[in-house]
């Protein structure tokens, strides 16, 4: 039996995971928290569908439940490259071996600090998105840091996306359709609040995403603004100014919110301890791990045996995550059985 | 008056909160379809009248949204109902009956009727 590391539990670990153990394979998934799922713990909906996240969550972790050794709370010390596979240490002294390698350790979220002219941090009425997916996950009523309930919610896009001075060159590509599913989701629990999206281009480039845009507009009248934030003011009773520049009518405009929502984007892990930099792995242009070719190769990394999918490559949805998954434990599949193969190749010759 | 050599320089800024929307409010009873616009502009591309005036239904809807009614009226009454944009519009807009609306609202806001 051959058998298949998988760093980062996660939507793409875990079903990748799931895939390679039904087609044979020893699978061990190691996940750094203390709990499988990944991002997909923090959220409470899935766009364009808005199906609630649990039920995924619950089947992706529940796949792996059965023959997959599962390592949780596992702080990685030093992975090595040999003839057979890969020696991964981690905390504890402990030791997993594996032939194949597979990175699925996912992506980080921009940290809304760093632009504080948009004053996240500073002004209590501004949030992230995922603040907000939290609050809808909590069940709890959305209200502003005063108590009130908001009459004006205004949603930024493109906060560290597109934004070449916070090192983000890149668009974070699920912040467009998350903050339509966002912005609708928020009319639903304040029908008498006016909600506002500011964006510089509306990427509504998934299946069903053009259906939720114009749905926000006409059902749930969502106001589309095209303008891009330059920095946010707090008035004395703790509200928002913002001043944009209405970019279709070439105006300055301004207008006082109750809560901001800023659309935070998503960035390549570049922290200490990350496994690109650990394993020596190209970066392409914007950050993100670069695939040996983004047509032919794309989970391969340039080291025999070691493949990616998911949120390490790149912003993705989670359909797109699921297929890489699916994918990449096929292309390991093939590798492992070509490795068997060494043996003879007459054996895989069916008498007819 | 004394001429100091300088003026003072009039606010341009929309101020969305001052505004009020009783236009974009008016047309929406009447013409739902509004609220599809997404200011592609293939209307004003279609339009005959902007040739060879400022007038644009691309424009004029976004103002409604901004709630610049002095704008609204002084380019209106532009349009000579031709339809090319309706025929244009990729959403199914019905482009015609918003500028119908719209010069009837505007109409109604001069005679303090709304």
């Amino acid at each position: 039996m051959k058998s298949v590391a998988i760093i980062g539990g996660g939507v793409a670990g875990l079903e990748a995971a799931a895939k390679l153990y039904k087609m044979g394979h020893a699978v061990t998934v190691i996940e750094k928290n203390d709990q499988l799922g990944g991002r997909l713990n923090q959220w409470h909906a899935l766009f364009p569908t808005r199906k609630p996240s649990g039920p995924l969550l619950m089947q992706l972790k529940e796949q792996v439940c059965e023959g997959v050794n599962i390592v949780v709370n596992a702080h990685i010390t030093g992975i090595e490259k040999n003839d057979d596979g890969f020696a991964i240490k981690i905390s504890n002294n402990r030791l997993i071996t594996a032939n194949v390698l597979l990175l699925t350790t996912g992506f980080d979220i921009f940290e809304a600090e760093r632009k504080e002219e948009y004053g996240y941090g500073i002004y209590e009425n501004v949030i992230t998105s995922v603040d907000l997916e939290q609050l809808f996950k909590s069940g709890n009523p959305i209200l502003t840091a005063q108590g009130k309930t908001p009459e004006r919610v205004g949603f930024i896009q493109c906060v560290g996306s597109r934004d070449e001075k916070v090192g983000n060159p890149h668009c974070s590509k699920v912040c467009c359709i998350t903050a339509v599913k966002q912005a609708i989701e928020v009319r639903e629990m304040l029908p008498s609040a006016e909600v506002f999206l500011y964006y510089m281009d509306l990427r509504m480039f998934g299946r069903h995403f053009e259906e939720l845009y114009k749905e926000a507009q006409f059902k749930h009248r969502i106001q589309f603004i095209r303008a891009r934030l330059s920095e946010a003011f707090e008035n004395p009773d703790g509200t928002l100014q913002i001043r944009i520049e209405d970019t279709l009518l070439a105006k300055p405009l301004k207008m006082n919110l109750d809560l901001l929502v800023l659309m935070v984007g998503i960035q390549p892990q570049k922290k200490d301890g990350n496994l690109v930099d650990m394993l020596g792995l190209e970066r392409d242009s914007d950050g993100f791990l670069k695939p040996e070719d983004q047509y032919t190769a794309p989970f391969k990394t340039g080291m025999r045996g070691l493949y990616c999918a998911g949120g390490i490559t790149g912003p993705k949805t989670i359909e797109e995550t699921l297929i890489e998954a699916r994918a990449v434990a096929a292309e390991i599949n093939g590798f492992l059985s070509r490795r068997k193969s060494f043996i003879g190749h007459e054996q895989f010759v069916m008498e007819l | 008056m004394i001429d100091f050599g300088y003026k003072i320089q009039t606010d341009r800024q929309i101020d969305y909160d001052s505004n009020d929307r009783q236009i974009l409010e008016f047309v929406r009873r009447g013409e739902p379809s509004i609220d599809w616009c997404m200011s592609c502009g293939t209307c004003a591309s279609a339009c005959t009248a902007a040739v060879t005036t400022e007038y644009s239904l691309r424009r004029l809807i976004i103002l409604a949204r901004r709630g610049m009614n002095r704008e609204i009226v002084e380019s209106v009454y532009r349009c000579r109902f031709c339809g090319k944009c309706f025929n244009a519009c990729p959403r199914s807009v019905n482009t015609r009956n918003i500028v119908y609306l719209m010069q009837l609202a505007a109409t109604k806001i001069s005679n303090h009727e709304i």
